[in-house]
């Protein structure tokens, strides 16, 4: 898979993630699952989806053009 | 006991941040940015540490005594999400600017950016402005905690006066890299210390489930967002980390990176950071209601200083509260460095020297402006409103409404020194506007339906930098080149 797939592809998951925040199905839900409240849990597994997204982000999408030689640097 | 534990501890973080001056090269650069040379863990705590406020720590935990567990997916969860995706997209393309260009500052970066002094300068009072109730969160957090922990033995003027002090000695000795040690080491120790707390006080309860149950029975609403929380409030909400990526520290520590690769460790490990600090502080608070069923507006602000003071043991309550200050302090030193930093480099070295300032002359003038801002806040903290949270919201409100700034500066080479300008003037209207309904109606949302005014104002601030820039003239291609070079 070339580059901009890949980046493309996990924008769209990004996205798909960002939605899933909004967890309407549980709003009213007060099950105890491992001693907290189901809607909780839940936030504190994105935290974890996050985390998974964000290394993606770093392995797949990193901007590479951002590296700095020391000639590139103006005088300030 | 716990006074002493927490002037020990003071002192260990003074030494700290003082010991980072045998590295120290005598420039104006090292002194603001540590000559650009943070590794990833240095670069890791300093970001968490300065972005994990009193507001975290006391404020959360306030906030979910009231509202219930709804709270850590309002704040927390969509930080862990938007936070490190702000460094993702923006910082580490500040912070290759920053390297290229020699940029220190913030307004520098704009102002070159655009090629507008007065726009600079416009800017510059906003930050501030915008940066003073953040930095009153911090002082009044370190007055509240001593005065609760030591019951009350220690009044809260006290509190602030020892951390303004410890920070001032150290982030005037030290510069950004004792800045940098300091909130490396405060980290360690509230990450630490709030576990530590979070797991004594739930045993004390008789473990988390019989906690849980406990509350279930006495306020089930705590455990659901149900008519705490509305919808379009947890979707709005999110706009507020955005916040981060217009904040002067922020953008400072950003530029301490010694490499954008840096950044890889800090990008992934951010959001587990988060849920370590916002779990303990979101369950506690809600547990709070337990022991403490009455506790009325902003005094939930110290329900986690009372629940340590009413359950740990004296020595594990003094190292608590250092906990407390670590969080409070890690944020203060940044906050005010970065000040010092754009009053010395935007004011007096750009207007006062020509930009034909001496090192020495640099760091004189930092040093200086560390010491003004932290008296003055310091001032300020004795005569203001103590609501923790509600200081912080509208400070975020606003860095957040300005985040279309960095992004069309960044991304959009149309933009314009005009389109920027109506976007300042749209956030000033819109923030005033909403600060007035929302200070006289705590909770205020916009129509009553849950959507926060933050994200009326950052719409209305993208829509006066696109309109602003397409309707005048684009800049100048030698620009274009400077800030857009071909890769």
């Amino acid at each position: 898979m070339n580059k901009s797939v890949s980046r493309g592809l996990l924008y769209c998951i990004l996205l798909l993630l960002y939605l899933f925040h909004n967890d309407l199905w549980l709003w009213y839900d007060a099950r105890l699952v491992a001693g907290l409240p189901v809607g909780f849990v839940y936030h504190i597994l994105f935290c974890f989806a996050a985390a998974t997204m964000l290394t993606l982000l770093v392995t797949y999408a990193w901007p590479e053009h951002l590296a700095v030689d020391e000639d590139d640097e103006e005088a300030p | 006991m716990t006074l002493t534990i927490i002037i020990l501890y003071l002192c260990l973080v003074v030494a700290i941040g003082s010991l980072s001056h045998r590295l120290f090269r005598g420039t104006g650069e090292d002194y603001f940015l540590a000559s650009r040379s943070l590794g990833s863990f240095l670069l890791l705590m300093s970001l968490f540490g300065t972005n994990m406020t009193a507001f975290a720590i006391l404020g959360a935990s306030g906030e979910a005594y009231h509202e219930g567990i709804g709270v850590f997916g309002l704040m927390a969860s969509s930080s862990a999400l938007i936070i490190p995706l702000v460094f993702f997209f923006i910082g580490t393309r500040v912070w290759a600017l920053g390297k290229r260009l020699g940029l220190l500052t913030q307004v520098q970066y704009f102002r070159q950016r655009w090629g507008s002094d007065a726009l600079g300068l416009a800017l510059f009072i906003i930050l501030i402005a915008l940066l003073i109730p953040y930095l009153l969160i911090g002082v009044s957090g370190g007055g509240i905690t001593l005065h609760q922990i030591t019951k009350g033995q220690v009044p809260e003027w006290v509190g602030g006066l020892l951390v303004c002090s410890v920070v001032m000695i150290y982030v005037c000795y030290g510069g950004l890299r004792g800045t940098a040690w300091a909130n490396a080491f405060q980290t360690v120790v509230f990450v630490t210390l709030g576990g530590t707390a979070f797991f004594f006080i739930l045993q004390q309860h008789g473990g988390l489930l019989a906690a849980m149950k406990a509350v279930s029975a006495s306020n089930p609403d705590l455990l659901i967002r149900g008519d705490h929380i509305k919808p379009l409030k947890l979707l709005t909400y999110t706009c507020i980390p955005l916040s981060v990526g217009m904040f002067p520290h922020m953008f400072m520590h950003w530029l301490t990176a010694r490499r954008a690769e840096t950044f890889r460790v800090p990008l992934k490990l951010y959001p587990i950071f988060i849920a370590a600090v916002w779990v303990p502080s979101v369950t506690l608070g809600v547990i709070g209601r337990l022991d403490f069923p009455d506790l009325h507006g902003p005094a939930a602000n110290s329900i986690l200083v009372r629940l340590i003071d009413l359950h740990a043991p004296e020595v594990l309550a003094g190292l608590l509260a250092a906990g407390v200050f670590a969080a409070v302090m890690s944020s203060l030193d940044s906050q005010v460095l970065s000040i010092g930093t754009m009053f010395t480099q935007d004011i007096v070295r750009h207007y006062g020297f020509r930009e034909q300032m001496s090192e020495r002359h640099q760091i004189l003038y930092g040093r200086f402006f560390v010491c003004a801002v932290l008296v003055v806040t310091y001032v300020l903290s004795l005569t203001t409103d103590r609501s923790i949270f509600k200081l912080g919201v509208w400070s975020f409100t606003g860095f957040a409404a300005l985040f279309p700034l960095v992004v069309a500066a960044l991304f959009w080479r149309r933009s314009t020194k005009y389109g920027a300008a109506a976007s300042l003037a749209t956030v000033v209207c819109l923030w005033t506007y909403f600060f007035q309904l929302g200070w006289a109606t705590p909770g205020h949302t916009v129509g009553g339906a849950g959507i926060m005014p933050v994200a009326v104002i950052l719409a209305g601030s993208t829509l006066a930098m696109i309109i602003g820039s397409l309707l005048t003239r684009p800049p100048d291609e030698s620009v274009i080149r400077r800030f857009f070079p071909q890769p």
